[in-house]
């Protein structure tokens, strides 16, 4: 029983990790129709900026405040600059590292929280705010939201930038739990895109149940099998929905 | 204040224009009427700047339209309420008609004002706009293109086909609306296949064939001899 509750908790707080770093890429996907393979890189470089913040000040807060700040001007001057996505890296070579604690580190809960909190701020964000709503009708009809005097180069940018944000502050958040190392990326990367396809590509919610979804799928499978083999479950979910629901599990049924 | 001189334009293979030349003044209702694919709606492309333009000119106001970007032309005063009416399918009413007023520059009791004269022409989106866009039926789709091209408070709007497919009341309300625009001073270039609507609403009317405009006659013509409509239309 109680390795079931442990479980739950540990899918939960790796589905809100997972759903911040795939909030992100699925926003700028939705938008642009571009698959941000640089979305590890800037997570990465979003830690890196952070744990140097808090190395000289001693302050989370700040490091998260000016690591999203820093990595956000960055995605913008990459958007700005013709972004180059780079080639995806060999899925094989992932490993989910899992982590067994008969007491469960509690800052990871605080962690999920503050992750929960994020994503929420940038859900309220596109749903009640003025941008959001350019952000949103640019996503449906860019000629149309073009016509309406929605300045769509702008708002690409934007994206970009908001995107590269959420990832620099994703690092920051997890740089603590998985280590801040330059291949940090990786995990995060592929373990979001499955998310993303499985959720509905550029679909936040469907990317944010999705990623809870296969991540306690995943803390489950965990009891039975070793760790590094529930991996798994999260393939065999991605093929699974490439199979009967390609547009992705979490989005209405087109008519 | 719109003018379109000797527009020639392409659009995939089909659709061209020819040396199209439009003029459509302040306040004014003017028609443009054609067959099917004779190039109306590209005409209102080209405005829009959706279309490859290779000579002639079109000015708004004495300005150029060439050096404008896509998203400029609303600032202007040119509103677009195109024929497969393109709502927001997944922003609410309220939130596809927000897509035209939150822009710079429009003071909050100004957006108030603009909101409930758009609800007292079609309340029915007063009562659904809470719902989203692709959940209304096609004339309550036609009224909401409408309603969010006057959160513009456009000069000139360029209405392509509004009453194609609606039932006959909602052609009524449509046409209620188009004099309504024009009794507040909003230009409309209307593109028709509906001849007593457009004869009816319009001051003047052009006809296209071929990508080209053959005749331009005021409405009050047209209405007294239809010879040339029986011509260019067959109706």
């Amino acid at each position: 029983m109680d390795q079931i509750i442990i479980q739950t908790l540990h899918g939960l707080v790796n589905g809100m990790v997972l759903a911040m770093v795939a909030s992100g890429l699925t926003l700028i996907f939705g938008i642009m129709d571009i698959v941000n393979f640089a979305h590890g890189d800037l997570l990465m470089l979003g830690a890196f900026v952070g744990a140097s913040v808090v190395g000289v000040t001693g302050n989370y807060w700040l490091a998260l405040v000016v690591a999203a700040i820093v990595i956000a001007m960055l995605g913008a001057l990459l958007q700005i600059t013709t972004l180059r996505p780079l080639i995806g890296r060999d899925p094989l070579t992932t490993i989910l590292a899992t982590f067994f604690h008969l007491q469960y580190p509690w800052y990871r809960v605080a962690t999920a929280v503050l992750a929960g909190l994020i994503i929420g701020g940038l859900w309220l964000f596109l749903k009640y705010g003025k941008y959001g709503i350019w952000i949103r009708a640019t996503t449906q009809d860019r000629v149309m939201a073009q016509a309406m005097g929605i300045p769509v180069p702008l708002v690409y940018t934007a994206v970009f930038a908001i995107g590269s944000a959420m990832a620099a502050a994703s690092g920051v958040l997890f740089g603590p739990f998985a280590g801040v190392t330059q291949t940090m990326g990786f995990d995060f990367t592929l373990r979001a895109f499955i998310v993303v396809v499985v959720g509905g590509m550029g679909n936040l919610g469907g990317s944010i149940l999705a990623s809870i979804f296969v991540s306690l799928l995943e803390s489950y499978a965990s009891i039975v099998v070793s760790p590094a083999q529930a991996v798994i479950v999260s393939f065999v979910v991605l093929v699974m929905t490439m199979l009967f629901r390609p547009t992705g599990l979490f989005v209405p049924t087109p008519k | 204040m719109l003018v379109l001189e000797n527009v020639d334009a392409l659009y995939g293979k089909s659709h061209v224009l020819h040396g199209v030349s439009i003029e459509v003044r302040a306040g004014e209702v003017v028609g443009l009427l054609g067959r099917n694919g004779v190039g109306k709606t590209t005409t209102l492309k080209a405005i829009m700047g959706m279309v490859r333009r290779t000579s002639g000119r079109i000015t708004f106001d004495g300005r150029d339209l060439a050096g404008v970007p896509p998203h400029g032309l609303a600032g202007l005063g040119i509103a677009w309420v195109p024929e497969e009416r393109r709502i927001f399918r997944l922003l609410t009413v309220l939130e596809n008609l927000r897509t035209g007023l939150d822009r710079p520059g429009i003071a909050p009791a100004r957006r108030e004002q603009l909101l409930e004269k758009v609800y007292s022409y079609f309340p029915i989106l007063r009562e659904r706009r809470s719902q989203g866009g692709g959940t209304l039926s096609g004339g309550e789709q036609q009224m909401l293109a409408i309603a969010r091209a006057m959160m513009l408070e456009p000069k000139i709007i360029l209405l392509d086909e509004p009453t194609e497919g609606l039932m006959p009341r909602m052609v009524a309300q449509i046409q209620e609306i188009v004099h309504a625009l024009h009794r507040d001073g909003v230009a409309i270039l209307l593109v028709e296949q509906n001849v007593p609507l457009t004869l009816d609403a319009a001051g003047r009317v052009y006809i296209m064939e071929k990508g080209a405009v053959r005749h331009h006659a005021s409405a009050a013509e047209l209405r007294a001899d239809q010879r040339v409509i029986h011509e260019y239309l067959g109706v």
